[in-house]
C-alpha cells in the first residue's frame, strides 16, 4: 500500500519520493551501503594490481551489487509505491540516499580500498551473521546469502591489509596512512537503529557490534603491526543523507543514463 | 582474431629429422601434444605467441568494456557487465597459464606487452563511445571471438585446447548477453535505436578486420595449420561470421552498414565489400584511436601495482622465515 498521499508518486523524470517508514529506510540503508561500495569496488575493473585481484575485486562488487538489488526489491516491496530495484537505485538524489560516508570514500592507492573493505566488513559480517535469525523472513534471508560473502570479504580483505602491514616499508605506510585516514569515518558503523525494529527483532542494533568489531580490528591490526588510531570516528551523516562531495560524483555516473533518457527500458 | 598479428611462416616447417616427423605423425593423428612432448622449437614460439596475443587481448580488452561498468543504466546490467568483464580477467588468466606450460612466464609476457613488443587484437583500439558498444561488442566482437575459437577447442596444444573450451561456453553466454542488449536498445525509444544503429555502423568494419589480413595475403602455405593450431583460414572465419550475423542484424531492425551487401543465391553466401586494409594496418601498428590509452592504462596499472606485489612477496618471505608463528 502507498503511503504517499498522491497516487502519482512521481514523474519519471524527476526523483522518485520515498514513503520512508523504519523498515523501508533500514533496507534502503543496507541496500545503499552494498550498492556504493560494490560500485566503488567496480571502478577497479582494469585497473588492478594483480590478476587475480582483477578478479577478487569484481567478485566482491558483484557480491555487493548482488546484495543491494535483493535489499532495494524488498524495500520497494515494503514500501508499497511499485518502486523497483532501479527507480530506487537510479532515480534517488544524493540527499535521499542512505549509505555510510564510510563507502563512499574514493578508492585511493589499494592500501585505501582494501582498509576500507575491511573496516566496513569487520562490522558488516556480524551484523549480517546476527540478522540471520530476524524476525522478517526475507531479511532473514537475505542474511543468509550475504553472512557468506561477508565471510569471504573479511577474510580477503584482512589478508591483505596484514600482508600490506607486515610488507615492506612502503606497503606499513600506505596501509597506515589508509587507516588512518578512514578510522574518522568508522563511528558511524555504530549508529543506533530505529528502537521499534530492534524490539521487533527485525534487526540487530549496530551499537551491539561494536565488541566483535574491535576484536576482529585489534587483532587484525596488530598482525599487520599496524596502530590502531586512538581518536574516535565523529564524521557521520550519510544515514541521514548529508554526505561528503564524493557521493554526488558516483551518482552523476551510476544514474546517467536513466537520468538523461527518462523512462526508457534497458 | 585476438592473434591476427601473427605471421605463421616459420622455416623450421621444412625440419626433416626423426623427431620432427614423430610429431607431425602425432598431429596428424589429432593427439594432443602436452607440456612435456617434444615439440619443435618454433612450435612452441607459435604457441607462445598465439596464446599470449591472446591472453593480452582478454585484458586489454577488459578496457572498453570497463569503461561502462559504473554507467550500466540497470542494477542487472551493471552486475552482468562486471561479471562479463570479470570472465576476460579469468580468460587471460587461463591463457596466460596455457603459455606459461610452454615454458615461458606470464611477467615476461606481460614485460612484452607493456614495452609495446606485443600485439593484442585490434578491435579494443576503438573506443566506447556509448551504452550501445556494450551490446554490440558482446554481440560482435563475441561473437568473432566465438568462431574463430571453437576450432581452437580442437587444437593441437592440449592446454590451450582445454582453455578454449571453457573460455568458448562462457563467450557463447556473452554473445547471447550483448545480442540481447542491443535487441533491447532496437526495440527500445527512437534514440535507442539510433544508439544501437551508430554502434553497430562503427564496429562492423573493425569486427570484419579481427579475423586477419585475407587468404590472398598468404601466398606460403600456412604453417600454423599443418600444426592443426589453426584450422580454418581468415576468408573462411569471416564469412561464417558475416553469414551468421546479417540476419541476425535484419530480425532486430538494423542496417549492416555495408552498401555493396548482398546475398548471392548461388553459394549461399553473403557477400560483403571491400575491407579498409589500411585502417588495419594503422590500428595494428599502434596508430588506431586508443592504442596509445589501453597501453597507457596497462602500464598505469601495472606500475601502480608495484608496490603491492612486493609487499605480497615481501610478506610470503617473512612467513617463510617464521613459520612457527604464523602456524599458531
Amino acid at each position: 500500500m502507498c503511503l504517499m498521499k498522491s497516487g502519482i508518486c512521481e514523474m519519471a523524470t524527476t526523483s522518485i519520493s520515498i514513503a520512508e517508514t523504519p523498515l523501508v529506510a533500514l533496507m534502503l540503508e543496507r541496500a545503499d551501503d552494498a550498492l556504493i561500495l560494490g560500485h566503488r569496488l567496480s571502478e577497479w575493473t582494469g585497473h588492478a594490481p594483480m590478476l587475480e585481484e582483477e578478479l577478487a575485486l569484481a567478485n566482491m562488487g558483484l557480491d555487493l551489487i548482488g546484495q543491494a538489488r535483493e535489499l532495494y526489491t524488498m524495500a520497494g516491496i515494503a514500501e508499497g509505491c511499485g518502486h523497483d530495484e532501479d527507480q530506487l537505485a537510479y532515480l534517488r538524489d544524493a540527499r535521499q540516499y542512505r549509505n555510510l560516508l564510510l563507502v563512499e570514500q574514493p578508492n585511493g592507492d589499494f592500501a585505501t580500498t582494501i582498509a576500507r573493505q575491511f573496516l566496513y566488513i569487520a562490522f558488516a559480517d556480524p551484523w549480517w551473521r546476527s540478522t540471520m535469525a530476524s524476525s522478517h523472513p526475507t531479511l532473514a534471508a537475505i542474511a543468509a546469502k550475504a553472512e557468506k560473502e561477508t565471510a569471504y570479504h573479511l577474510r580477503h580483505s584482512s589478508e591483505w591489509l596484514i600482508r600490506l602491514g607486515d610488507g615492506t616499508e612502503e606497503s606499513h605506510a600506505r596501509a597506515q596512512a589508509a587507516i588512518d585516514a578512514l578510522w574518522p569515518y568508522t563511528g558511524e558503523l555504530f549508529e543506533p537503529g530505529n528502537p521499534d525494529l530492534i524490539a521487533q527483532r527485525v534487526c540487530p542494533d549496530p551499537p551491539t557490534m561494536r565488541v566483535a568489531w574491535n576484536r576482529t580490528v585489534d587483532a587484525i591490526l596488530a598482525e599487520a603491526t599496524l596502530t590502531r588510531p586512538s581518536a574516535d570516528g565523529i564524521l557521520r551523516g550519510g544515514r541521514a543523507g548529508r554526505h561528503t562531495e564524493h557521493l554526488g560524483h558516483i551518482l552523476t555516473d551510476l544514474q546517467y543514463l536513466q537520468r538523461s533518457f527518462p523512462g526508457a527500458t534497458w | 582474431m585476438y592473434t591476427q598479428g601473427l605471421n605463421n611462416h616459420d622455416a623450421t616447417a621444412n625440419d626433416t629429422s626423426a623427431n620432427s616427423e614423430r610429431f607431425q605423425a602425432r598431429i596428424d593423428a589429432e593427439e594432443r601434444i602436452e607440456a612435456n612432448d617434444w615439440m619443435p622449437k618454433a612450435y612452441r614460439r607459435l604457441l607462445i605467441r598465439q596464446i599470449s596475443q591472446h591472453a593480452h587481448s582478454e585484458i586489454v580488452g577488459m578496457l572498453p568494456e570497463g569503461n561502462w561498468i559504473t554507467r550500466a543504466p540497470s542494477l542487472r546490467r551493471k552486475a552482468a557487465l562486471l561479471a562479463k568483464v570479470q570472465d576476460e580477467g579469468g580468460h587471460g588468466l587461463y591463457l596466460y597459464a596455457a603459455a606459461e606450460t610452454l615454458g615461458v612466464s606470464r611477467e615476461e609476457l606481460v614485460d612484452q606487452l607493456l614495452a609495446g613488443r606485443a600485439k593484442y587484437s585490434s578491435i579494443f583500439n576503438y573506443p566506447t563511445l556509448s551504452w550501445a558498444d556494450i551490446g554490440v561488442i558482446g554481440w560482435l566482437v563475441d561473437g568473432a571471438a566465438i568462431m574463430n575459437q571453437i576450432p581452437l577447442c580442437r587444437c593441437s596444444n592440449g592446454p590451450y585446447a582445454r582453455a578454449m573450451i571453457r573460455v568458448c561456453k562462457e563467450e557463447s553466454f556473452h554473445q547471447r548477453q550483448g545480442y540481447e542488449i542491443t535487441l533491447t536498445l532496437a526495440r527500445g525509444t527512437a534514440e535507442q535505436k539510433a544508439m544501437a544503429q551508430d554502434a553497430l555502423d562503427r564496429f562492423w568494419w573493425p569486427c570484419l578486420m579481427m579475423f586477419g589480413p585475407p587468404d590472398s595475403d598468404s601466398q606460403h602455405s600456412d604453417i600454423s595449420i599443418q600444426w592443426k593450431v589453426k584450422r580454418f583460414s581468415n576468408d573462411a572465419l569471416r564469412q561464417k561470421f558475416v553469414d551468421a550475423t546479417v540476419p541476425q542484424a535484419h530480425l532486430i531492425g538494423l542496417e549492416i552498414p555495408d552498401p555493396a551487401l548482398r546475398f548471392d543465391e548461388a553459394t549461399g553466401h553473403w557477400v560483403y565489400g571491400q575491407i579498409d586494409w589500411d585502417e588495419f594496418r594503422q590500428v595494428l601498428a599502434g596508430d588506431g584511436p586508443c592504442n596509445r590509452d589501453r597501453l597507457a592504462a596497462r602500464r598505469k596499472a601495472h606500475a601502480d601495482g608495484q608496490w603491492v606485489r612486493e609487499a605480497a612477496m615481501a610478506y610470503a618471505e617473512k612467513r617463510r622465515a617464521r613459520p612457527a608463528k604464523l602456524a599458531a
